[in-house]
Formats: structure tokens, sequence, C-alpha cells
């Protein structure tokens, strides 16, 4: 019986916001066209793949078999060397960050060598330890290929007890490509960006100014308005994750091994509990400075940092993946990057998507909530 | 003279009644000093790139002395778990799609008996791709093992050892390099908001007309409302100091008077950033937004969580402008490599000419943008 009234209320309502929306041309510009400039920036720029990396090396021992246990530096193009005459001028190279790390073959290296028992110094630059680590293992493995290649045609009879030998094959992510599970982790932030900052101001700035409570004198309920507020930033959000998707497959190339039915709805039920999660906020805060700071801190902020986006929470102490569990961002991150790149994985999905939906109900209740009270 | 010293006294009457407007809202207190706090606690356990729990199967097939031994290597780490013993390749999929194991061993049945007779003995490791980098992490640390299990065996190639040393970083800790970043970066996050926020508030309250036809200059509303945001940065910046220094431990080799002296330069190019913001735009809607758009970008292409280095040429250049790229570089560097001033000198040049241009451009349009 009340149907009709709340079908009409709540079209003059959307009708208002969508207009407040799409008269602020600078707010539905950055809406649109942000998410899929972020993606761009971002999936060009970040990367944990270490190219080119600057090493210098120094060759105390200028003999033929010195200078070929380094010539395996020269064809890979995850470094670049850099011929240096002295140590010195080394770790100046290396103090002012000019190189990445110090390779130096000492003076008695082939005569070391030829006792079975050569050195090889490895310098880096600990500050940026990621890079140092690949470094050392780019290092370390053209090393190694050029002493097993010596060995082989020497014939070493050492090499007759036998050796391990890693075989190794990463599943999902074949050539260990960052950027395949970074842009799939970017959708998150994008999402959860626009969730947050859109909408965490609406409710707020309609406390500020007082037009919240000429609204709770008309017959417009709480529902009726957080729907509303809700419905026309859900479409914003909508647009902005196909494109997302499209960049993803067509530009970065991220291959798609789950269902795009699944992952179009995931995403969107995210969108739902970040733009309610916003909305939450917003009411909850009355006041658009603590709002936005709010915002930022407990939602943007621990979705950069402790939903999996780039740190692995299985290294994270137990605390911290409790607070990280708390997240809706970390869901949606291990769920769009199974879609992306495991496939449909059932299990995985239905727990993802239970909490999300968990998360959905409890925000707009709460969010009700917030509005109610202040009729009082 | 006498006329210098009344504009600073009137300066000084805004900076007071800016903080004051700042501290006497409890909200406002809290939200100066726990998130910078809780952050600095929890993203340093929690942004790191070190391995510290990598849970695997197995499926041995040799069950023989030689994978036992090896296994029990890889077990003394304390890194790796054992979540699974398998008994069949069929169940690696399942393990390894639920994200149950990052890793899986496959050890052929031959294992041993190749080994003795000096045939290469092929260990397959499958890992889960999903944090492609973890993964890697995760095979480097199993070849290490590997390589040392084969030197046990003596059929080690032609004997050559390479010596690591890693300066400024012994241990190549991530919280290491983390963690000074977020000296600059988490503080960063609050200035530019306070800073953007703090003249739009005044133009949607229309207090910011008043300010203006007082005899302020622009100039003084300019420093007036830049040096509360500046306060408020080094006041977080100072808190997470504190944590990383004393709570973490993480040794600080350079001057702090050098590493305070970053900072401020670094402050003063973000609040020029966020004061810009702040002045283009009409209400508090717009400022909010505008400073959200750029604090990604500014975050991730700062070198925070991967190096500038491996960013294509493009992004590199367009990183000059970014005062984070500059401020975190001047404080890890001064933390960890104790540089001097002529190692980071250089550094400035960009906080200053971004400082220089966003400053003068804020004060002219708090007049020449009136809606």
């Amino acid at each position: 019986m009340r149907n009709p009234e709340f079908v009409r209320r709540f079209i003059a309502l959307l009708r208002k916001e969508v207009r407040q929306m799409l008269r602020d041309k600078s707010n539905l510009a950055v809406g649109l066209l942000l998410p899929i400039a972020l993606i761009l920036l971002f999936g060009y720029g970040l990367s944990f793949d270490v190219k080119n990396a600057p090493v210098a090396v120094v060759l105390e021992d200028s003999s033929p078999t010195a200078r070929e246990a380094v010539s395996g530096f020269q064809g890979s193009t995850y470094l670049s060397p850099v011929r240096v005459t002295h140590m010195m001028d080394a770790e100046r190279l290396l103090r002012a960050g000019e190189v990445d790390g110090i390779v130096r073959v000492p003076l008695d290296f082939s005569r070391r060598l030829a006792a079975g028992d050569a050195r090889i110094q490895l310098v880096l630059n600990g500050v940026n330890s990621t890079t140092a680590q690949t470094v050392e293992g780019y290092v370390k493995s053209a090393i190694a290929t050029w002493a097993q290649r010596q060995a082989d045609r020497a014939g070493n009879k050492l090499s007759a007890s036998g050796r391990v030998e890693v075989v190794q094959r990463m599943w999902f992510n074949e050539t260990g490509n960052s950027t395949w599970y970074l842009v799939p982790g970017l959708i998150v932030l994008v999402l959860t960006l626009i969730g947050a900052f859109l909408t965490s101001l609406l409710i707020a700035r309609e406390w500020e100014r007082g037009t919240l409570e000429s609204l709770f004198v008309t017959p417009v309920r709480p529902l009726e308005l957080v729907l509303a507020k809700l419905a026309p930033y859900l479409v914003v959000g909508a647009i902005d994750l196909v494109l997302c998707l499209l960049a993803a497959r067509f530009l970065f190339e991220v291959p798609m091994r789950g269902s795009l039915t699944i992952l179009f709805l995931a995403s969107m039920l995210y969108l739902v509990v970040s733009l309610m999660l916003g909305l939450f906020i917003s009411g909850k805060m009355r006041n658009q400075f603590q709002a936005s700071q709010v915002a930022m801190l407990t939602s943007f902020m621990p979705a950069m940092m402790l939903s999996g986006f780039v740190f692995d929470l299985r290294n994270v102490p137990l605390v911290i993946q409790g607070v990280a569990q708390l997240l809706p961002a970390t869901h949606f991150m291990g769920l769009i990057k199974t879609l992306f790149l495991a496939g449909d994985h059932w299990p995985t999905i239905l727990r993802s998507v239970a909490i999300l939906t968990l998360y959905a109900v409890v925000l707009v209740f709460a969010t009700h909530r917030t509005l109610r009270k202040t009729l009082e | 003279m006498a006329s210098f010293i009344a504009a600073l006294a009137q300066i000084a009457a805004l900076v007071r009644k800016e903080l004051l407007a700042l501290i006497n809202e409890p909200a406002s207190r809290v939200i100066l000093i726990a998130p910078a706090f809780l952050q600095a606690l929890m993203y340093g356990y929690g942004a790191t790139y070190d391995l510290t729990h990598v849970p695997y199967a197995v499926l041995d097939q040799s069950r023989s002395a030689a994978s036992i031994e090896l296994l029990a290597r890889l077990d003394g780490t304390g890194v790796f778990v054992r979540e699974a013993t398998l008994t069949s390749p069929r169940q690696i999929a399942g393990l390894v799609d639920a994200g149950k194991a990052l890793m899986v061993l496959s050890i052929p049945s031959d294992f041993e008996a190749r080994l003795s007779s000096g045939q290469p003995a092929p260990l397959q490791v499958i890992l889960d791709g999903r944090n492609s980098s973890t993964a890697g992490a995760a095979a480097g640390y199993v070849g290490a093992i590997v390589a040392d299990y084969n030197a046990s065996l003596g059929g080690v190639a032609a004997g050559i050892r390479v010596e690591r040393r890693a300066w400024f970083n012994p241990n190549l800790e991530s919280r290491w390099n983390m963690m000074p970043g977020l000296i600059a970066a988490l503080s960063m996050l609050q200035t530019l908001l306070f800073a953007a926020l703090s003249v739009a508030r005044e133009r949607e309250q229309g207090t910011f007309d008043q300010l203006l036809v007082t005899p302020l200059t622009p100039m003084q509303i300019l420093i007036g409302k830049a040096l509360p945001s500046i306060l408020i940065g080094l006041l977080q910046s100072s808190i997470i100091f504190l944590i990383i220094r004393f709570w973490f431990e993480i040794p600080m080799q350079g001057s702090v008077w050098l590493l305070y002296f970053g900072l401020i330069v670094f402050n003063i190019a973000s609040v020029g950033v966020g004061l810009s913001i702040s002045a283009l735009s009409l209400t508090m809607q717009q400022a909010m937004l505008y400073t959200f758009l750029l604090i990604m970008p500014l975050m991730l292409l700062s070198g925070l969580f991967t190096p500038v280095r491996n960013m294509p040429e493009v992004l590199q250049l367009a990183t000059y402008a970014n005062p984070l790229r500059f401020g975190m570089d001047i404080v890890r560097r001064v933390y960890l490599e104790g540089a001097g001033f002529s190692d980071v000198g250089f550094e400035f040049i960009p906080l200053l000419v971004l400082a220089a241009t966003t400053l003068p451009l804020a004060a002219w349009l708090f007049r020449n943008r009136l809606s």
C-alpha cells in the first residue's frame, strides 16, 4: 500500500541527487575520467620488475677468465654493467645512488679459481631492499651459469656426485610479471577511492548546511535517503569499473581466467560496500573536514597498505592480520586476484561474496541509524 | 621596521586563530595525533616484503634419506611451514587454488637414485603467482637452500663464492626502507588535506571574504594559512620518527638537524600544493576531491612502494613535480645512509622550485578567484 509512495519519494530524491551531481561538472569529470587516468598511470608506473639495474663492475683481476666470469651481465636485460677501474670510484657511485650494486673480482680470482676456492664480492645499496635482493639474485645466477658451463667444459669430475636442480613453475603468473597482480589491485583501490571520497561528503555537507533537518520534516524516510544518495554514484562507479576492466584486459593484457560476469557482479558488490562505508562515515561525522579525514584514514590508506595489494599478508604479524581481515578491501583483493589470475575458485568466491554482502547489509542498516537518531 | 613588526603580529594573530580553531574541537585534536601514531605502528608491522611465513606442501614420491635431509633444511629456516604432505599430484591444484600453500615441492621417485649416480635430480617447485613478488622471493630462498645442499654434497661446480655485503641495511629488511619513507608520506596526507581545506572552508562559510577586506595582504594571509599546516606536518613527522627510532629501533645514521631541515622544506612544498588546491576550489567538496585525486598519484609514484627507476621515462620526469619523491628520498638517505647536505643538496632544488611556484600561485588565487 505504501509502495507507490515510497517509489514516488525515492524518484524525487534521486532526481535531486542526480541533478546535484551533474551540476558540479568537476565532480563528474573527476568521477568518470580519473579512475581510468589512475589505472593507466599506475599500470605503467608501478612495477617491481627490475630492468637494467646499473651495476658497477670492478675487475682487479684482468685475466680473460675473470672477464669471462662477469660477461653474463652484458647480455642480461636485468642488469646494465658499468666498468669501473677502482673500487673507490665504484663506492662513490654507489653512495651517490648511481649504481645499485658493485661486483668486485679480486686480484687473486683466477689463481684461487684454479684451486677451486674463488671469491667474488658483491656490495649492494640496502636502502631499497627489494631491488637489492633482486639484483643479488641476478648477479648470482649469472655467475653460477658461467661456473656451470665452465665445469661442464672441463668435464669436472666433482660433479659426478650429482646435484639437485630446481625446476620452477609459477602458476597463474608464469613470467612473474608484477603488473598482473598490481592492476587487479589497482581496481580495488580505484573503487575504494570513488566510494569513500565521492560519498563521504554527501551527508556531512547536508548536516553542515542544515538541509538535512529540513528533509526530515518532509515525509522522506532515512532508507529512501540512503538509497537515493547511493544510486547515482553506483552508476558512475559502474562506468569506471567497465573502463578499468577494459584497460586491464586490453592495455595491460592481464588474463581474465575467471568468469567475467562474476568478476563484474563481485566488483559491483564491493562498490556498494565502499559507497556505503563512505555514506556511513559521512552520516556519523557530520562535519566535512572530519568525514574526509576519517574516510581517508579508515578506508583508503588501509586498503592500500593492509589489504594485500603489494604487501603479502602472510608475512604480517597475527594482530595486523586480524586488522586486515576486518577490511572489506582485503576480502575483495583476494577475490579479484583469484578471478583475474586463477579462475573461478568457488570456495573463495562464495566466502568473499558472503562477507561483502554482510558488510553491505550492516552498513546500510548503520547508515540508516545515523540518520534516524537525529530525528529525536 | 615598525611596520614589519606589525605585519608579523598580524600573521601571528592569524596563525593563532587557525590553531585555536583546530585545537578547540576535541575530534580534531584526536585526528591530529592518533592516526599518525596508529598508522606508524600498523604499517610498521604490516608493510613488509620480507618473507616470514611461507606455507608449503610436499609431494615426496622418493621418501629417501636425501629428500628428507633437503626438507629438514627447509623446515629448519622457520620461514617455511609445512601445511600438508601430499600423496598424489592431483591434490596439488586444490591446495594452491585455495591459497593454502604458497608453494608445493614435488620430489620424483628416482630422486636419490639420480643423485647417487651423478645425474641432475629435478626438484619441482610450484608457486602461487597471485603475488608474484612473494612467490619470487620464496623461489629465491629455496634456490639458496638447494645450492647449500648441493655444496654439502661436494658436487658444486667450479668453486666460486659470491660474498654479499649490503650497505646501510645489512640484513636487507624492507621495514628499514619503508618506515623512514612513511615519516614523509603519512604526514603529507594530513598536511595536504588540512591546507587544502583551510581556505575552501572559509570560502564556503563566507568568512574568507571578510578576511580579504581586513588590512592583511595576500602574502600575510598565505603565511598565516601555511604556517599551521607546516606545524601539523612537523608534529606528525616527529611522532612517526620517534616510533621508528625507539619502538622499531631502526638506527639513525645521519644528523637530526638535516632531517628536520629536509622535512621543513618538504612540508613547505606540500603545503604550497595544498593551498593552491584550496585557493582553486570554491567548495570544500571540490578541495577534498582534488586532494584525494592527487594523493593517490603522489603516494604511488613517489618510490614508496616501487622504485622510481622502474618507471617509464615519461613518468620518471613527472615525479619531479612530486614533493613526496624528494622529501622521502631526503629522509631515507639522511636516516639510513647518513647522507650529508652535499649528498642530498640537489634534492632540495625540485622542492624549492615547487614551493616557489605554488605558494605565490595560491596567494594570487586568493584575490583573483572569486565565485
